[in-house]
């Protein structure tokens, strides 16, 4: 069910792209950035798809990963970027460990409900908060890799090689996840909870443990997108924000833990040429190939690269 | 004793709202056990339809008391014509499929509403508050509030109770209740469960545009209404407990007097109340304040 | 010198309101038992599994497990320590294959031998089974007569393989004590008897204690070596199957007045 990810297999994948790199144009290295961000925190929905759950409320972690970089850098003027990630990741990590003994016990729709209505407690206080900004929220310096200041030519490529790599990283714990007895565990809870208990596996455990991975997930793709705009505001934490991720997650679809970034990549896709040829139309697109996706492509973009291998 | 009173009538107030705007989602998840995301904009389309009909009714100089049985009739035009569609043409061939999966089908309908209405209102705001300052005020515990509060709370009470009603009174409500329990079993002892879903829904969709349309007289009528709505009414009714009309009431006004009471003494923590309210009740009763009972599973 | 007891329900109650689904349950099971347990619908004997399994609590009472009270652990902990049970309806993994039904019960199972660690590998050896969760799962297959199955989704199954690869799934843990309920509901007449014989024949080879929910008598008085009749949430016969079956009270409220001649007493023909 799930393809073999090698490290071999994603430098290939990663190679050309990262090459390209310094000769691509300002906007498109933003865009795939943003996707790598965004990408990572559908890797985490992923998870929760295949134990059968949906989290309303990723924006929360998202979120939480954002404001701890920029907080850190803003207010501390501490802006190693490595540390800032680690940071972001170790913030979101303790936040998911804490909520997730409450969260861990529901299921279908009040799981879901109940992770909005945490990431919707987070933007109400960040929203009238104004040490914070209230909703103008605040600006990002420049970070610095390993001390050094890249010259403003080539900040957006050096942010893209930090993704690239925090991303590559995640993709390989993730995939040797998927494919441990623990990852079948997902499928088990999501197929049949009361087997899986009557079989001494612990759901609440399980579900607990990919809560908090995806809360870490979800913060790193939160510190990268705040680093790549230079800016946040409590919108990251907006319940549209959230709806974004399950979006991209269900565009991808779960075949794979390259299918979250195929869906985010289209998604940046989408947006940067709709949204500012039209931004009336904008949720009128998504709505429309969310509901397409769904009644078509149940198994998201991700399953036509499968369609493909069999026509050969 | 002042602050209490006051803090008391804005909380009822709030709380019919609540109630007002989230028991169409209550009623659609109980028959349908579909979560309506797009019960959002439901609310959204009644605002819009009722600023344009009461702009209409004032200019043609209609009688001004007479608005509000257009609002009432705007909003369930506005809620029957455009929810049934949806639900005989697309819903209808989901009921197979996880809830969350229709679910998300409902968040791609209320994007899509979302970005109609601008296409159809445009993204100016309106204004049509001549039937909120026809009321005037009114004094209580010297303290004025705008009449329009009454009302408010009278529209609550008249679709409680009405509901009500409908459920324990008659045949089609008795109906009802049977889908809500078991829709296979009432579907092979003769019930017509499309029939009731197409009404249930209509009728869902039309409540929220009911509290949207009756809300619109006192904001400005922008893109965008819908957004909050939807989360909040969420947050009510999963507190109440899905599919639970008592439970939907009990939680308005918890979650009105709580919010009224938290606004005169933290105004920070507005949004931040209602959804510590849903995380609290959830913790100490998983299902909500009222649930329906669960058949035994092995 | 006699085999030890293994479990021991005392003085357990349980009501749903005003229906008494368990009524001062006493029972001991030896190690190595074979019980059937027999009794209308509604009698009890399914809550007595769930009761003793952990799904449901006791209102009162005790559940003793090899000397340790077990009354109030979850499933979970139940079944790893050694009891286990099948369903009435089968529980299986409905989006998966029967192997992959059995791969994910071994998997459960890998992770409980290796302390959940996060870094346990399919491939790697089970402790305490000596191979990797796949061969466990081929040899299972083999072992129940689901091999012909092997790749195929569970919804496309027949009601007796579902049956046998709901036990086959239960038998992962290597339960001490296993309790099946209904082994042979829902299948045809024809396969009803070669299922229960196979399921026997691939329990019984490691000495497992046996309960098994059944209403068909013949059945029981074939493989059960002891009888508990249940009747309104009360044990009101627990014997060998030549006394119980043909109890007074049994034959009032069980078996039927009618058949009493024609039940069988003592084993059949194998």
């Amino acid at each position: 069910m799930t393809q073999q990810i090698s490290l071999k297999k994603l430098t290939l994948l990663a190679l050309p792209l990262l090459v390209a790199s310094p000769w691509m144009p300002q906007w498109m290295l933003f865009m795939v950035t943003i996707a790598m961000a965004n990408g990572l925190v559908g890797l985490g929905l992923m998870l929760f798809l295949r134990a059968g759950l949906v989290s309303f409320g990723q924006a929360l972690y998202f979120c939480v990963g954002a404001y701890t970089t920029g907080l850190i850098s803003h207010f501390f003027k501490f802006n190693e970027v490595l540390i800032l990630l680690l940071l972001s990741a170790l913030a979101s990590g303790v936040l998911a460990f804490a909520l997730g003994f409450l969260l861990a016990k529901y299921r279908a729709i009040f799981f879901g409900l109940l992770s909005l209505a945490f990431s919707m407690i987070l933007y109400g206080l960040l929203a009238k908060s104004e040490a914070l900004g209230s909703t103008d929220g605040f600006n990002i310096p420049a970070v610095t890799l390993m001390g050094w200041l890249p010259p403003s030519d080539l900040v957006r490529v050096s942010i893209l090689w930090v993704a690239f790599i925090t991303v590559g990283i995640c993709l390989i714990f993730i995939n040797g996840l998927i494919r441990s007895p623990r990852g079948l565990l997902l499928t088990a809870i999501r197929d049949n909870e009361i087997r899986t208990e009557y079989m001494g596996g612990s759901a609440r455990k399980t579900i607990h443990l990919i809560y908090v991975i995806a809360g870490v997930l979800a913060g790193l793709g939160g510190a990268i997108a705040a680093i790549a705009v230079g800016h946040i505001d409590p919108t990251m934490a907006f319940w549209t924000t959230s709806g974004e991720f399950i979006f991209i997650t269900i565009l991808g679809g779960i075949g794979s833990v390259l299918a979250p970034f195929l869906g985010a990549l289209v998604f940046g896709v989408i947006h940067t040429l709709a949204f500012s040829n039209s931004p009336n139309t904008w949720q009128l697109l998504i709505g429309s190939t969310l509901i397409f996706v769904i009644l078509l492509l149940p198994d998201g973009l991700w399953s036509l690269t499968s369609k493909f291998k069999r026509v050969k | 004793m002042d602050q209490f009173l006051v803090v008391f009538v804005d909380g009822i107030n709030y709380a019919a709202w609540l109630f007002l705007s989230a028991v169409g989602l209550t009623l659609i998840y109980g028959v349908m056990k579909i979560v309506n995301v797009a019960h959002g904009s439901f609310y959204s389309l009644g605002a819009y339809v009722s600023a344009t009909v009461v702009g209409l009714w004032f200019r043609y100089g209609f009688d001004p008391y007479l608005s509000y049985l257009a609002l009432f009739v705007a909003a369930l035009l506005a809620g029957f014509v455009v929810g049934p569609p949806i639900e005989r043409f697309l819903l209808r061939y989901q009921y197979d499929k996880d809830e969350v999966v229709i679910l998300l089908i409902t968040y791609g309908l209320f994007l899509i509403l979302e970005d109609v209405i601008k296409l159809i209102w445009g993204v100016d705001p309106y204004f049509v508050s001549e039937p909120y300052e026809l009321l005037g005020n009114f004094e209580f515990a010297s303290m004025t509030y705008p009449s329009y509060y009454i009302l408010m709370v009278v529209l609550a009470l008249l679709v409680g109770l009405t509901l009500m009603f409908v459920l324990k009174k008659t045949q089609f409500g008795r109906m009802l209740i049977s889908v809500i329990h078991d829709r296979e079993i009432s579907s092979a002892m003769g019930i017509n469960v499309g029939k009731i879903f197409i009404l249930t829904f209509g009728a869902g969709c039309s409540l929220a545009a009911l509290a949207g349309a009756f809300t619109a007289p006192t904001i400005s009528v922008t893109p965008g209404l819908g957004v909050e709505v939807i989360v909040l009414s969420f947050a009510v009714v999963v507190t109440g407990g899905l599919g639970s009309m008592a439970g939907v009431a009990l939680a308005s006004i918890i979650m009105g007097l709580v919010r009224a009471f938290c606004i005169h003494f933290a105004p920070e923590l507005e949004l931040f109340v209602i959804f510590s309210v849903m995380a609290l009740v959830l913790s100490f009763r998983p299902r909500g304040l009222f649930s329906l009972a669960e058949s035994r599973k092995i | 010198m006699s085999n030890p007891t293994l479990l021991k329900v005392s003085g357990v109650n349980k009501t749903f309101g005003a229906v008494t689904a368990a009524s001062d349950i006493n029972v001991s099971v030896l190690k190595g038992e074979c019980i059937g347990l027999i009794g209308t619908n509604g009698a009890g004997k399914t809550t007595f599994v769930n009761l003793v399994t952990g799904y449901l609590k006791p209102d009162t009472g005790v559940i003793l497990y090899e000397g340790n009270d077990i009354t109030s652990l979850p499933s979970r902990e139940i079944t790893r320590l050694g009891i286990c049970r099948s369903f009435q309806i089968p529980q299986l993994y409905n989006t998966l294959t029967a192997l992959e039904n059995i791969e994910v019960s071994y998997g459960i199972v890998s992770l409980s031998a290796h302390k959940e660690s996060l870094f346990t590998k399919t491939e790697s050896m089970i402790p305490g089974y000596g191979k990797n969760i796949r061969q466990l799962a081929e040899e299972s297959l083999e072992r129940f007569g689901l091999t012909a199955y092997r790749d195929k989704l569970t919804r496309v199954l027949p009601g007796g393989v579902r049956k046998l690869l709901d036990i086959a799934m239960a038998m992962a843990v290597k339960p001490k004590i296993l309790m099946l309920d209904e082994p042979t509901s829902g299948v045809s007449t024809e396969e009803k008897f070669d299922i229960m014989q196979m399921v026997m024949n691939a329990i019984r080879k490691d000495g497992t204690t046996v309960l098994f929910v059944e209403h068909d008598m013949e059945i029981v008085s074939q493989h059960a070596e002891r009888v508990l009749a249940f009747y309104n949430g009360e044990i009101i016969a627990d014997d060998v199957p030549e006394v119980a079956l043909n109890d007074a009270k049994v034959l009032k409220y069980i078996v039927g007045d009618k058949h009493s001649s024609s039940v069988p007493t003592g084993k059949q023909h194998a």
